[in-house]
Formats: structure tokens, sequence, C-alpha cells
């Protein structure tokens, strides 16, 4: 017998489920610090630079501390939308693509529109960027019901094309006609404010797309905990035939499931577009719809967890560029930093089902 | 005993949170039938995991003709002259049946020589088999012959059987008999696990019963009843469930013509199925497993839909509704399955209780879940059916089977259905929490329900049915009332289309 043996608990135990996430970034802080090390630099200060000084250092924290806020807001918002397929066993990775497409339809609505001063007009441009989502979402999600395709690829296989999309219209259809033939849209927070998505507190990072992201924080957490809908959705996720035996339709949960993360993905690429990003350009996404699904599993699919990864998450980007900056690491270093932390998670997860016994067997009697 | 040729001592095994063997002892001598008996969880298939190496033991230890036995690996207790046939096949159905008793052996010989030993030791213990027969064409009987003969090529000394008859129809049973008692005039030993009493009965010398681990008696279960058996098994004393024969009432489900595709290559298609439910009437339907119940029971609980008319309850059609416009209009159901079917195993019991409960106890209201309503229900649920839990909160996969079971079949009779459809209702669950569940349902059918029990276990069929059916290959027999009726007049029902002579290799397959 081994000395060191894994023994499965009885039942999964609620305290390492609530536990591993923070054990999983401790393992991270540890396993990065080591790699930063070999890299050269102190690990102890690359560790610091990352997680502490975007907040509290004088020097960048003024600059860094809105951004948290900037960052963290699409991916909540995207992360809390995938994260209902995700309990329902509805596989969405594609949300780059649905956040792509919001953000062209939403931005082409309003630059449809250019120059109106209508005080309707941001609102319909949200609708449109929400809508630009959904509908990116339904192709499929019909091809789903309809013919028995699989979700992952066809999802994950529509971020191409719409990035390509993007590139057509930045360069085309949507470029600025005074923008002397550079690629790239109207800029609108310069020259389109009707149609911008400004902050709402200066100098706090908050606009709309972060009110939107608590909205539906709130809004994903009820519907799961009260609302039949979320139950049907746990349901489904955690066995299919029980789900099916009560009634629950897969095709409508495939439709709303699908429907709801492309509409939230939608609705943060129209506010990046016409805040942070400011315009339509080719590489405006930065890959917000991919670090969402890490931040849903980060956040255990949970609304309340993925509102604290989407912050954790944001911070790794802040401190990461600060990294970059201060101590000249490699961009690959911080993300595999990232990455590292969806690992130790996953890993993480084996002492919420099972537990260490250190020794040989005890024989009852 | 000095002649046994497999002692064991004092063998104990424990699992995280239970002792599955507690200080087993017992021997088994040459040419014995030795019957294991115990309710679910009495630790049966631990113990003779530990006899054939799959499981090591923690403490005690077994011998084989004196010489201490610790096999480390089923190969080992193989070498030993130790033989398993195991109540689920491992079979490849694309392979034939030569190929796959070569696949299980240590040694094979070559394939011609094999084929030749397949024949010969069929026809030698009555077991027709014909060795190039694909095994994804046979019963589930021949099946099991095929993995009786793999043990038999090996000339074993002891041949342990988990559980053999499950899956058989009364004729195969008996066919199997006659190879066990031959096998045991040889001298070969039978280690023969069951919970089937009267075949215990039937076929046994000798009785170990086992009650959470130990040994609580041994016994010859030629010399008691079943019901005695019943009661060492369980360990209080049984009450049989009784009921008043009313005369049945108007039609309440009446089904016409079904005929329904699988819902894939695994499952059984429907055909033709006909028949009427009065109001105050028990129906059971008996037949072998993977015969087209679950597709019955989906068909009659909506999760499979058809032609409105060809399923009407009260007159009304219902035959397109999705399980819950059924559960609206009063056809309940509670599937076999109950771990991911009837209930959620991860899910509390409220929120098991919300899974079927929502329409008819109104657990919802504009969509949104009056949590406190569907606690009530459960707790309703829990105290009616005494299931025991710590409470509404449990996960339901941490309740036994029997436990769930009550309430699973609890939580539908509850809601008051108009016609309850049941299928395996009381399969591995304990014996107290059978006779409450077959009471219960009784009680609900005295009440002007009408039930339709699914169900292998003839014994539980004839106790609880006003008429009785068997379903083979997706068609359903004429029922017939069931006072009057014998096993084997439902065994024939049932039979339908496979081969019930002895040694008949050739026979058609259907």
């Amino acid at each position: 017998m081994s000395l060191i043996r894994l023994e499965k608990r009885p039942a999964p135990s609620r305290l390492f489920s609530a536990l591993t996430p923070l054990m999983a970034v401790v393992a991270t802080m540890i396993a990065g610090g080591i790699m930063f090390a070999i890299l050269g630099a102190n690990p102890l200060e690359a560790i610091r630079t990352i997680f502490w000084d975007p907040l509290f250092d004088p020097q960048f924290g003024p600059y860094s501390r809105p951004q948290l806020l900037v960052k963290a807001g699409p991916l909540i918002l995207i992360a809390t939308g995938l994260a209902l397929g995700f309990r329902a066993g509805i596989w969405n990775i594609g949300a780059e693509g649905q956040y792509i497409m919001g953000a062209v339809v939403g931005a082409g609505a309003g630059l449809a529109l250019y120059p109106s001063e209508s005080p309707l007009l941001f609102p319909l441009m949200v609708l449109a960027g929400a809508l630009g989502g959904w509908a990116w979402a339904m192709i499929p999600a019909i091809l789903k019901t309809r013919f028995g395709t699989n979700e992952i690829l066809v999802s994950l296989m529509l971020v191409y094309v719409a990035e390509n999309i993007l590139a057509s219209v930045s360069s085309g259809l949507l470029r600025n006609p005074d923008g002397m033939g550079f690629p790239g849209s109207r800029n609108f927070r310069r020259d389109f404010p009707a149609a911008s998505n400004t902050e709402i507190i200066e100098n706090t990072g908050m606009h709309w797309g972060v009110v939107a992201a608590f909205i539906a924080v709130i809004l994903a957490y009820v519907l799961m905990s009260r609302h039949k809908m979320g139950f049907a959705i746990r349901l489904a996720g955690e066995a299919p035939r029980a789900a099916r035996f009560a009634g629950v339709s897969p095709t409508r949960l495939i439709i709303f499931c699908l429907g709801t993360a492309g509409a939230l993905a939608g609705l943060a690429g129209l506010f990046e577009v016409t805040g942070p990003a400011g315009q339509i350009s080719i590489d405006f996404n930065s890959g917000y719809g991919f670090t969402a699904i890490i931040v849903a599993f980060l956040g255990r699919l949970n609304p309340i967890g993925i509102l604290l990864a989407g912050l954790l998450m944001a911070l790794t980007y802040i401190g990461g560029e600060l990294a970059q900056l201060m101590l000249g690491m490699p961009a690959a270093a911080i993300q595999l930093f990232q990455g590292m932390l969806l690992f130790f998670l996953l890993a993480m997860d084996v002492f919420a089902n099972y537990r260490i016994r250190i020794g040989t067997p005890e024989v009852a009697k | 005993m000095t002649d046994a040729y497999l002692a064991i001592d004092g063998l104990t095994k424990a699992y995280p949170g239970v002792v599955a063997n507690d200080g087993v002892s017992f021997a088994i001598a040459p040419g014995q039938v030795h019957a294991l008996l115990g309710e679910n969880g009495a630790g049966k298939s631990t113990l003779v995991k530990m006899i054939y190496g799959l499981v090591k033991p923690d403490s005690g230890q077994m011998k084989v003709n004196g010489t201490p036995f610790e096999p480390a690996n089923p190969h080992a207790a193989r070498a030993a002259g130790v033989a398993m046939v195991f109540q689920h096949f491992s079979l490849f159905d694309a392979l034939d049946v030569a190929e796959n008793i070569a696949l299980g052996m240590d040694n094979p010989p070559p394939m011609r020589e094999l084929a030749k030993k397949i024949t010969d030791v069929s026809e030698a213990y009555g077991l027709p088999l014909d060795p190039t027969r694909r095994v994804g064409n046979l019963s589930a009987g021949e099946r099991q012959r095929v993995e009786i003969i793999r043990c038999l090529l090996q000339n074993p000394k002891l041949l342990i059987m988990d559980e053999p008859t499950s899956v058989l129809t009364p004729q195969e049973v008996e066919i199997l008999f006659k190879t066990l008692n031959k096998l045991s005039a040889e001298g070969t030993a039978i280690l023969y696990i069951s919970h089937k009493l009267e075949e215990i009965r039937a076929l046994c010398d000798h009785a170990t019963v086992l009650r959470l681990g130990k040994v609580v008696g041994e016994c010859n279960p030629r010399e008691k009843s079943a019901r005695e058996l019943a009661e060492m098994m369980v360990g209080q004393t049984l009450h049989t469930p009784s009921r008043d024969y009313a005369e049945p009432g108007e039609v309440l489900l009446k089904v016409e013509n079904l005929n329904l595709a699988p819902a894939d290559e695994f499952g059984t298609r429907l055909r033709d199925i006909s028949f009427e439910l009065k109001a105050g009437e028990v129906l059971g339907i008996a037949g072998v497993a993977g015969n087209g119940q679950d597709e019955l029971l989906a068909a009659l609980s909506g999760e499979r839909t058809t032609a409105p008319k060809t399923i009407t309850l009260e007159g009304a059609p219902v035959g397109r509704m999705g399980p819950n416009a059924r559960r609206a209009v009063g056809l309940l159901a509670a599937p076999e399955e109950r771990l991911g079917h009837a209930a959620a195993p991860e899910m509390s019991l409220t929120e098991n209780a919300l899974l079927t409960g929502d329409i008819r106890e109104n657990l919802t209201k504009n969509g949104f879940v009056a949590w406190g309503k569907a606690r009530d229900f459960a707790a309703s649920v829990i105290k009616a059916f005494d299931v025991r839990t710590p409470g509404t909160e449990t996960a339901a996969g941490a309740l036994s089977g029997g436990n769930l079971q009550k309430f699973v079949i609890g939580r539908e009779i509850l809601q008051r259905p108009t016609v309850l459809v049941v299928n395996q209702p009381t399969w591995g669950v304990d014996a107290a929490a059978a006779a409450a569940i077959r009471q219960a349902i009784l009680d609900l059918a005295a009440k002007g329900a009408g039930v339709i029990c699914i169900s292998q276990d003839l014994d539980e069929l004839m106790e609880v049915s006003d008429r009785i059916t068997a379903i083979t290959e997706g068609r359903l027999a004429p029922p017939r009332p069931a006072k009057g009726i014998t096993i084997d007049a439902i065994g024939l029902m049932m039979g339908g289309a496979h081969d019930m002579e002895e040694a008949h290799p050739e026979e058609a397959h259907v």
C-alpha cells in the first residue's frame, strides 16, 4: 500500500468547493513565482507587481484602478451568459464571435445614423448590439436543434468568420469616410458623442458596460436560484434524462442558453467598441470572449463567483502589463501565468471529491 | 470443517464510511450449492469480489483445500479453480461466441479446437449454444450461457454466480438450474448469490445469510419458508401487503395501436400495443429487461409523444402531450432508473420534489419557484412514506436505494394521480421498503386510481396485479386475470420468441 492515497469522499465537500479557487490562486502564485525566477526576475517582486501594484502603488494605482472595471466589465458580462449554458451542458465557446458581431451590428446601427444627436440613439445601438450577438449565437443553436450538429465546433468556427467580417467592415463598409483611407470606423468618443459609451463617474472606469455586467450578475443569480428556467438549466446539466422527464424541452433550453450568452456577449462588444476601444478596428476585440471561458469556470459557473473571478482576471491582465513594462517580462509569460490559474483550479477540484489519506489504510473493526 | 474446498475465516473489508464485510466466516464443501443471501448492501458483492481476487481484504484469511489462498487478481483466483459469472456480462457484440470465449481465457486453444470444446461442453451440460453465432444476436439467457461455458472450460472447482436469474425467463431459469445441479453432482462447489428466495429454496442445500456485512445465520434453505428466510435477511418481521379485490370501474386509460420507433439504436421498437386500464385496477406487465419497458414508460409519461388518439385518458387524447401536460390531466409516472431519470442524484430532495411536483402541487408562480412550498411537499412525502433521510436538503444520491425509491413513488402518489405508471418499483430495494411500496400501490388503486406496474419480479406482479400481461420485443400479450394464473403461464407470455428447448443450437431467432 502506498503512503499517500486518494480516497473518494461520500459526498463532495462544500468547504473545499468554496476553497479551491483560493487554493488555486495561491498555487498559481507559487508556480508562477518559480517561473518568474527562472526568467531571471525576483519572484516576490513579480507577484507584487501583478497583484498589488495595480491597486495600491501610488504611481500606477490612479491609472490602473479604473482599468480594473474597464477590463472586468466585459469579462463578467460574457462569462455570466456562458455559465448559463455551461451549467446546462451546452458548450458555447464562440463568445468571441458573438462579441465581435454585437460590436459590428451595434456600431453599424449607430454609424448609419451619423451624425444624429438623439438621446435614443445609444439605447438603440445597445439593442442592436445585443441582437447582433444573439443572432450570431442562433446559428449554432438552430444547427444543433435542427440537425444535431456539435455546438462546440460550430460556435468556435464562427469566431473566425466573425473576425473576417470585422476585418472586412473595418476597412470597407464601416470605414471612417473622413479617415484619409486608414482602416477603422469613426471614433465614437471623439467624433460621435451621442453614440459613445462614456464613463458614468469620472476616473473610476465605471461605464455602461460595467453597469450592465452588474445587472446581469444579479439577474443571473435570481434566475438560477429562484426561477424555473434556472432549475431547468441545472437539472439538464446534472441529469439530462431527469430533465426530460421533468418536461424540460432540450430545444428551448439550447435556444435560451445560447441566445442569452450571445446577447450578453454582443452587449459587451457594443459597450467595448463605443467606449474603451473607441472605434471598430481590425483588432479592437482583444480576446475577451475566450478569456471569459476561464472566468466562468474560475467563478465556478456561479454569478457571484464570476463577479469575483472577473475582477481577479482583470487584475492579472493589468498587473501582467505592468510586469511587462516594469520587469521586462515577455507577454507569453503573462499568458502562461493566466493559464496556470485555470490549470490549478481544475486540478484542485480533486480535493472537493477526494480526500488525501496518509499512511496505510486503517482497518475498521 | 476439514473437508471444505473453500474456507473463509474472519474476512473484513471496510470502505470509507461503511464496513462492507465484518468478520465473515463460512465454508463451502465440494459439490455443495451454497447460497449467499442478503439484501442490497449486505456485502455479498464485496465478499465474492474478495474470493475472486478483485478486492483485497483488510484482514482475515481464506483457505483452498487447507492451504492459504490470497488471490492478488482474478487470474490467480482462476488458477486456484475459482470461476465467476457476473451479473453484468462482459461480451463483445461484434464477435462470435467462440471469439468471445477465447478472449476471456488465460490460454485459449486454437479456434477450431475451442469451437469443438464449446459444443461438447454445451451438450454435456444442456446449455444450447452455437459457437459461430454473433453475440450481438443472442438473448440475455444465451449470453449468460456464453459466460458460463467460458467458466466451465476452465474446469472450475468453485463456480460463483452473481444474481444469475435476474435476466432470465422462468423457462431459462429451469435450464440453468439443471446445469447447476449437474455440476454440483460432479463435485463442483457453487456459490449462488441471489435475493430471490424461492430460487434459493429450490436450488441450494446450504445458505449463509448476510446483514450489514455480518453473517447473521446459516441454514438449510429447504427447511425454511421464504418468509423465514426474508425475515432472517431483514432482521424483522415482514408484513404482506393486503388488499380487497373490488370491481374495476370505468376505463381510465386506453392505448390503441401504439407503435414507436426506438430513440436510439439500442432501444426496442414498440409494436401494436393496445390495452385498457380501468379505475381501481392494477395492470401488471411482466418481461425480461430490454424488451420495451423503458420505451413503454416513456410513451406513457410523455417523454416520447405519439399521435394524439393513440393514448386517451378518460376519453381525452393525450398522445401529443409532453410530460407536464400529462401530469396536469392526471397521468403520472415513475421510471425505473432512480438516479438520473426519476431523480437527480446531486440535487436535494426539495429540488427533486419540484422535479415532477411543479404542476399539480403549484410549486411555481409566474415562473418563480416557491421553495418553501417545494420543501413542504418534500417533507410530506418523507413523512407519509417513511423515507429515512436527515432532511429535505439531503442530496437524493445520498439516500439508500429503498429510501429513494419510496421517495420517488411517494412523490407521485401524493399528487393524487388518475393513472400511475411505475417501472420496476422495487428493483434493488430492501424487502421492508418493497413491501411498503407494494402496499402503497394497492392503496392507490383501492382509492379508484388505475395503476400500471411494469416489473421483472413475477412474485411482485402476482401480489399486486388484477390483470397480468407481458411485454416481449416491444409487443404486449393480451392481459389475463391475475387470479389463478401460474408463474409458468406468465413465463410463456414473456418467453415469446426466445428458444426454450434445452439443447437445440440451430433454433431460428425471430
